[in-house]
């Protein structure tokens, strides 16, 4: 189970959203999240499926990749699509039963909501396996540069994001082979109560923090033989620099933003606009 | 030119109780002198807690000495101006690949120690594509270092080291934890810099096979250089070697075994050519 | 009365891009009271295939009888077949987590129901086993040497009276002198206990000098299983799949290109010389 995990996962492919600046990435994944959020309209969402699929293919991001990564909110959808569909009212009523009703807009609702949920997912997904970690924490960091002046330390939690990002998937890792050889001593992890499931994590949690440790320990004695020493006086092997294709980036994804607000509003279209 | 010097270097660390109060001093290094000359390959041997990754840890100016001087190149270890620097003069590589590794992307691994010496950019990828030539290892260089094998791993981290432009590499047992593929890998790489670098190479290893190409040979115990010579020197005194407790590569050990039992063959034989030739002229 | 495998498949995430075939119908027996080792390079499958005999990984077809029982059958007892095919992990020392080195090793016992003066009983029992002094009992675990803290953890396995003891690279890491030391502890505690072991190694040395039987696994698949001397002949199919024989093996065959009258099947340092010291003396006479 663990190591399906997908989100946060770099795909490494030679693409044209892969070559774009992280800044660039990040501020059009957000305004990509804004869109889904000022519009509830059917034609808003066929605007936003067209974008969405036409980014993923110019990605090159395989798209099961993506659905995989859906896997850990299917339980949150399930729950926002359910709520979603008992709860509200109004419209024509389709089906009843005891004190149930599926009404025309709940499900509407419930459908509209569940599309923004995978969408946000699939956004952001997007934007993580097109972006290398080490990018994207540059990114971040170059973005709330502003923030240094106020005594907020960017590059120290631009690094520490990054080191975190590299260490995630082995402390996954180590997780599973501590998790079987407690197991093998015969842990049991899956019965008991809840306070009785908690004790029985520390065998697992113990090492694993113990292991943390250890890792962090070489790390630094490891980055400090590598002369590092803080962010003043470093260079950049990958600079951010705008290129081009950044700006055209920026219009196309504030036109989008632009055309899915206006049908949103303005566009009198059907039954399906609120 | 030495390129290392050390002189009664001692190094000694405070032993504490549960509640943290001092209850004496550990030497783990006790009175060395050492002497490596610019270019030359050279081998520091012995068991765990013989003070040999102590010793290393000094070389690159993690650990200062409490008595005593190390240079680097020239440089004193203990003086703070000159700590980066030694730290550039002198590449590190470690022990546990994955904890030595800091970026996420091979090529953006082995940027990472230009980046911190300020290194302009065009620079950087120029000497991070010339390090992951130089270790084999350009065809990864946009892998995430997670999916590599241990070796490759390693390789990495030497290519790390190269991109700082070191006059000398210290391997902290770099091999200790990879198979048997992984250590020929990272042991013919670090062979493969001497040659076309010529930089100088300070190996730490308890694997006697991978010492018998070098120039010296230094075998520590209890802190102290108990042995030192070339390993063919070193190799010919496996009583001493398993005294303290070291191994010595099975072809020395049958060669000793043979002599014992009055067969003329000469000391310290190190490869298994060596060994069948000798025998083939004894016939 | 032994392990058995047949037909033992294992694909990792079937029916996904990475889908990958980690065991391919591996037929395999071990009776008790053997010494066998498994060798083979990183990614051979010999890791999964261990986790396989005490039931830590489920095969994805085939089946696995311990004492004649098929243990994917409903209702087996899987705890039970934890606590007697006893695994010692690569680096086990990492799972090593209580205040001292007995409540350490008492936690395998405690998991079994026993009594806490029954699990110290057997606690102390076992760190006699792996040699271990008694003034460490009451340390921590984590002020040890990386030889006695793999020590404990190896107690930790055999504390509950496994009937089979499965380590994976049990010398991995440590110096010549750790690594005799555990493996020279290991052989006594197949001879006291007549225990079945199984050793899990990538060195031809170590494995040619202890063990009776060598099981060479690559890419999945069974490639080799016979003694130390057949597994050994066939020293240059081992060299195709990136394993080789014991270095005293080359110098055998060298040394009969050479015209020695040596025979070749030797595995050990010692054998070796016994060899090469009888040819001499024929040649003299």
């Amino acid at each position: 189970m663990i190591r399906d995990i997908t989100i946060g996962q770099y795909y490494p492919a030679k693409s044209v959203i892969h070559r774009l600046d992280p800044r660039a990435k990040i501020v059009c994944t957000l305004l990509f999240l804004v869109s889904l959020f000022v519009q509830n309209s059917l034609l808003g969402y066929v605007i936003a499926t067209a974008f969405l699929g036409t980014v993923i293919h110019l990605s090159k991001v395989p798209l099961k990749f993506i659905v995989k990564g859906l896997k850990p909110i299917l339980i949150l959808l399930l729950f926002t699509v359910v709520m979603n569909l008992f709860l509200n009212k109004g419209g024509e009523t389709l089906v009843s039963f005891w004190i149930f009703q599926i009404t025309e807009n709940g499900l509407r609702v419930s459908v509209f909501m569940a599309i923004r949920l995978m969408y946000l997912v699939a956004g952001s997904s997007i934007m993580t396996f097109t972006t290398t970690p080490n990018a994207l924490t540059d990114g971040i960091e170059k973005l709330l540069y502003p923030l240094n002046k106020i005594k907020v330390p960017v590059h120290e939690v631009a690094m520490m994001m990054s080191i975190a990002l590299r260490f995630i998937p082995i402390l996954l890792e180590e997780t599973d082979k501590i998790m079987k050889a407690q197991i093998a001593r015969g842990a049991d992890l899956e019965s008991g109560n809840i306070l009785q499931r908690a004790k029985a994590m520390v065998p697992i949690l113990v090492p694993l923090f113990v292991s943390a440790f250890r890792r962090a320990n070489d790390l630094a004695m490891a980055m400090e033989a590598r002369c590092y020493r803080g962010g003043e006086g470093r260079t950049k092997m990958k600079p951010l620099v705008y290129h081009g294709r950044d700006r055209v980036a920026y219009v196309i994804v504030l036109v989008y933003l632009a055309a899915v607000f206006c049908v949103g509003r303005f566009v009198p279209f059907s039954i399906w606009i609120f | 030119m030495e390129m290392i010097e050390a002189k009664k270097l001692v190094y000694e660390y405070e032993k504490r109780d549960e509640d943290g109060n001092v209850t004496g001093l550990n030497r783990a290094v006790d009175g060395i002198d050492l002497r490596i000359s610019e270019g030359s390959f050279v081998a520091i041997l012995g068991h765990n807690g013989s003070g040999k990754s102590t010793l290393a840890k000094h070389l690159n100016a993690i650990l200062v000495p409490t008595g005593g001087t190390v240079w680097v190149d020239g440089k004193d270890t203990k003086d703070p101006k000159e700590l980066w620097n030694v730290r550039q003069s002198a590449g590190m590589v470690f022990q546990n690949p994955d904890n030595q590794i800091i970026g996420t992307v091979v090529e953006e691994d082995v940027g990472f120690g230009p980046e911190n010496l300020g290194v302009p950019s065009e620079e950087i990828w120029q000497r991070v594509e010339d390090s992951l030539k130089a270790v084999g290892m350009i065809k990864y260089r946009s892998h995430s270092p997670n999916k590599l094998s241990g070796g490759q791993k390693q390789r990495v981290a030497i290519a790390g080291v190269i991109a700082m432009e070191p006059k000398c590499i210290v391997l902290d047992e770099p091999t200790a934890m990879l198979d048997p593929n992984g250590r020929k890998e990272v042991i013919r790489t670090v062979e493969r810099l001497r040659k076309e670098k010529n930089v100088t190479v300070i190996l730490i290893t308890h694997y006697m096979e991978e010492v018998i190409d070098a120039d010296e040979v230094f075998v520590m115990d209890g802190g102290h250089i108990v042995m030192h010579g070339t390993p063919r020197e070193v190799f010919s005194q496996v009583d001493r070697l398993k005294e303290i407790r070291m191994d010595v590569p099975q072809v020395t050990m049958l060669a000793e075994m043979l002599r014992k039992r009055g067969i003329a063959l000469p000391k310290g034989i190190l490869r298994k050519e060596e060994l069948v030739e000798a025998l083939c002229r004894l016939n | 009365m032994s392990i058995k495998l047949e037909e033992i498949c294992y694909v990792y995430s079937p029916g996904t891009a990475y889908e990958q075939h980690a065991l391919k119908n591996v037929n395999l027996e071990i009776p008790n009271g053997q010494f066998a080792g498994i060798i083979g390079h990183t990614g051979s499958g010999k890791s999964t295939l261990i986790q396989h005999l005490n039931g830590l990984v489920k095969a994805t077809s085939g089946r696995l009888y311990y004492e004649g029982k098929n243990i994917y059958e409903e209702g087996y007892d899987l705890k039970k077949l934890r606590s007697q095919v006893g695994l010692v992990f690569q680096y086990p020392e990492h799972q090593l987590f209580e205040v001292d080195v007995l409540s350490d090793v008492c936690f395998g016992p405690k998991n079994q129901g026993l009594s806490p003066e029954e699990c110290k009983k057997k606690a102390v029992e076992a760190l006699h086993l792996v040699g271990l002094s008694e003034e460490c009992y009451g340390q921590s675990p984590f002020e040890l040497s990386g030889g006695q803290k793999r020590r404990v953890a190896i107690a930790g396995v055999l504390a509950m009276h496994p009937k089979v003891l499965v380590l994976d690279e049990p010398t991995a890491g440590l110096d010549p002198k750790g690594r005799d030391e555990i493996l020279d502890q290991i052989e006594s505690l197949h001879k006291k206990t007549g225990m079945t072991v199984i050793l899990v190694s990538h060195s031809m040395e170590d494995i040619a000098k202890y063990v009776e039987r060598i099981i060479v696994m690559n890419q999945g698949e069974k490639m080799l299983d016979g003694s130390p001397k057949e597994v050994f002949s066939h020293y240059q199919e081992l060299e195709q799949v990136g394993l080789c024989a014991p270095q005293v093996t080359y110098i055998m065959h060298d040394l009969k290109k050479r015209g020695f009258q040596v025979s070749t099947d030797v595995t050990t340092v010692e054998e070796a010389a016994e060899e090469i010291i009888n040819s001499l003396k024929r040649e003299r006479q």
